[in-house]
């Protein structure tokens, strides 16, 4: 039972669910130390470490967030709830949750299959695959748009033209959140014991049965970590998508670039009130990803 | 517990550095002999050629110029936070009113021969090579079945020459204004693609999207230059555009040197061969960029500000009301 417990170590360093220990050993490739090694640093190190880090977390995080908070309630409430609940805000913002959340289904299959592929397969080229999958994050994302828009939009070689619509959202969010899921998922997977499988199967269960009783609740947290990143991502991508949406109110445009809209027309305060909108949606999601990944962890136990 | 201290010892100094520098670099504009020209993106090419000609010129002997392009309504917000500038060369009048505002620029910045303008061009209708649809005008734009491109008037600032073009062209016709505003209404309802800017729709057009795209004559003819295959309209009616230039107030006298040298005769060449229309009229070939007959100025519909709160304000206008209105009738 420890050997599984140990396994889960790394997606417990990608959530926020691990344990004090781990949680304190970060630093250092997860799953990795002893629990000797850990003792030795408990005493002074948390004290400045968590200085350091309380100070790092507001001056790059905390700070700029409550900035926002604070300017999208510069009008007063009445217009916060104006700015959020107008037309065209309310339905660039359900067009990006649903967007995001399809999105974001798509990765938890497609992801855990090229992870899957990636540890238990092997192929020729497979590190030149491995490294190709994090490249959508090097890629500027402008150029992610215009790169789709030329290969799948009007005058593209691809047979169909997906242009200016909903599904090119979808399309530029896919390949901008590719590595989420993926990256989670690897890590746990290759560290995963064989043997509780081969014991699954030696008593007389089938593959199918085996995956689902065995693996994938261990894979669960991972997959609800890398999901959860996903979606705060596609929530507030702005790059990949103004190119290829076409931005038409109602139909393709996306809640950053309204919110892009907002500025460029001096209504700062508005635009905050969105953020503040789809900052609290992430953070909700962020909370409930880690709600999961400790369930699914103390289920695995 | 050994890594801890020499990272710590290493770390804060750096961390106070970082503070000190970010605290102590703001606002320093030149003066003397450096000019930081703060500009929006369609003259760059123009400016590469005019800044090392007016680094010749015995006033701008010695001086260097730093240029910065981006979105126009984004560099003025960021000149306002704080971003050196000593010449603020904008798409649009409001964007340097933002400047006039923060007490950046005086308030008679267009007190200059050239009432602060540098550039003009006019609204036009680019449309596919051959121009298959007949497109000759405005009110062909609003026909059923015509697919039009024009960037989003409140992600783009120049956008907004586009639809007070569009809008004009009604009034010049002897419309209502309310006629005008059914107009615009039924024009936005043809547009397939409101791209953030005016080079992402030219873009978009290039790529084989609508049958016609309303831009600015020298933003056509830097496409075709480019290769795209395209054709320009212009039409009857439209608005001819003018772009503001100014110095900021704590810049030097060389500030005001380069904006004299940008409206001046060689500068003035350079905008011509890019495809502006020069506000030199000796400069401006009338054959190639003819006079609409019908052309008029924003000053018609009372001037920008006027405008930028009946037709752009964000929360409440003409186009806001529009927009809303593209949600009611077709999602």
């Amino acid at each position: 039972m420890s050997a599984r417990a140990d396994a889960l170590a790394p997606a417990g360093a990608a959530g926020p669910a691990g344990t004090v220990g781990a949680a304190r050993g970060s630093g250092r490739r997860p799953g990795r130390g002893s629990a000797g090694r850990r003792v030795g640093r408990r005493r002074t190190a948390p004290a400045i470490g968590g200085a350091l880090a309380t100070a790092y977390l507001s001056l790059v995080v905390l700070v700029p967030l409550a900035a926002v908070v604070a300017a999208s309630t510069t009008g007063g409430p009445s217009a916060f709830w104006h700015a959020v609940s107008n037309h065209q805000a309310y339905a660039a913002m359900r067009f990006t949750v649903v967007v995001s959340v399809l999105v974001v289904a798509l990765n938890i299959v497609t992801g855990t299959l090229i992870a899957w592929v990636m540890v238990r397969d092997t192929f020729p080229g497979k590190r030149f695959v491995n490294a190709l999958i994090d490249l959508p994050f090097a890629l500027p994302t402008i150029v992610a748009g215009l790169v789709l828009l030329a290969l799948y939009g009007p005058s593209g070689p691809a047979p169909f033209d997906i242009g200016f619509t909903r599904a090119a959202v979808a399309l530029a969010l896919a390949f901008v959140t590719l590595p989420f899921v993926v990256r989670s998922v690897q890590p746990v997977l290759m560290e995963l014991d064989r043997e509780m499988e081969e014991a699954a199967t030696s008593l007389g269960a089938r593959p199918r049965t085996v995956f689902r009783r065995i693996v994938l609740p261990n894979l669960v947290p991972a997959i609800a970590a890398g999901a959860g990143l996903a979606f705060a991502r596609a929530l507030g991508e702005f790059g990949s998508v103004v190119l290829i949406s076409g931005n038409i109110p109602f139909k393709t445009e996306v809640a950053s670039v309204f919110l892009y809209g907002q500025i460029e027309s001096d209504n700062t305060s508005g635009a905050a009130a969105v953020s503040v909108v789809l900052l609290v949606l992430s953070f909700a999601l962020l909370l409930f990803v880690s709600w999961v990944s400790t369930r699914g962890q103390r289920r695995a136990r | 517990m050994h890594p801890t201290k020499p990272l710590l010892t290493v770390c804060l100094p750096l961390i106070a550095v970082a503070l000190g520098a970010c605290g102590g670099s703001s606002n320093a504009s030149g003066g003397g002999s450096k000019v930081s020209l703060v500009a929006y993106s369609t003259p760059k090419e123009a400016y590469s050629e005019i800044i090392p000609a007016f680094e010749k010129t015995p006033a701008g002997k010695g001086v260097t110029v730093t240029q910065s392009y981006g979105n126009s309504g984004d560099q003025a917000r960021a000149i306002v936070a704080g971003q050196p500038a000593s010449v603020a060369a904008l798409s649009l009048e409001p964007d340097i009113e933002k400047l006039v505002k923060a007490k950046l620029v005086a308030p008679d910045w267009d007190a200059t021969p050239t009432k602060g303008i540098v550039t003009r061009s006019v609204v036009v209708i680019a449309v596919r090579k051959g121009n298959p649809k007949h497109i000759t005008g405005f009110d062909d734009l609003a026909k059923p079945g015509i697919k039009v491109l024009t960037p989003n008037p409140f992600t783009s600032g120049g956008a907004r020459w586009n639809v007070m073009a569009a809008y004009g062209s009604q009034i010049a016709e002897g419309k209502t204004p309310a006629q005008a505003d059914d107009y615009l209404a039924k024009l936005f309802k043809n547009v397939v693609v409101q791209d953030k800017a005016a080079r992402d729709a030219t873009q978009n057009f290039a790529s084989g999207k609508g049958d016609a795209l309303i831009s600015y004559e020298n933003e056509a003819i830097t496409a075709q230059h480019n290769g795209v295959k395209l054709d320009y309209v212009i039409p009857d009616a439209t608005i001819l555009i003018e772009n503001p230039i100014a110095a900021l107030t704590n810049a030097g006298p060389k500030a005001k040197a380069f904006v004299a040298y940008a409206t001046s005769r060689p500068a003035q060449k350079v905008f011509a061969a890019k495809g502006y229309r020069s506000i030199i009229p000796a400069l401006v070939d009338k054959k190639a960029y003819p006079d609409p007959p019908k052309e008029f100025t924003i000053a018609k519909f009372g001037g920008w500000d006027v405008v930028s709160k009946k037709f752009f304000d964000p929360t409440s206008s003409v186009m806001q009301k529009i927009e809303a209105g593209l949600g009611v009738s077709t999602s």
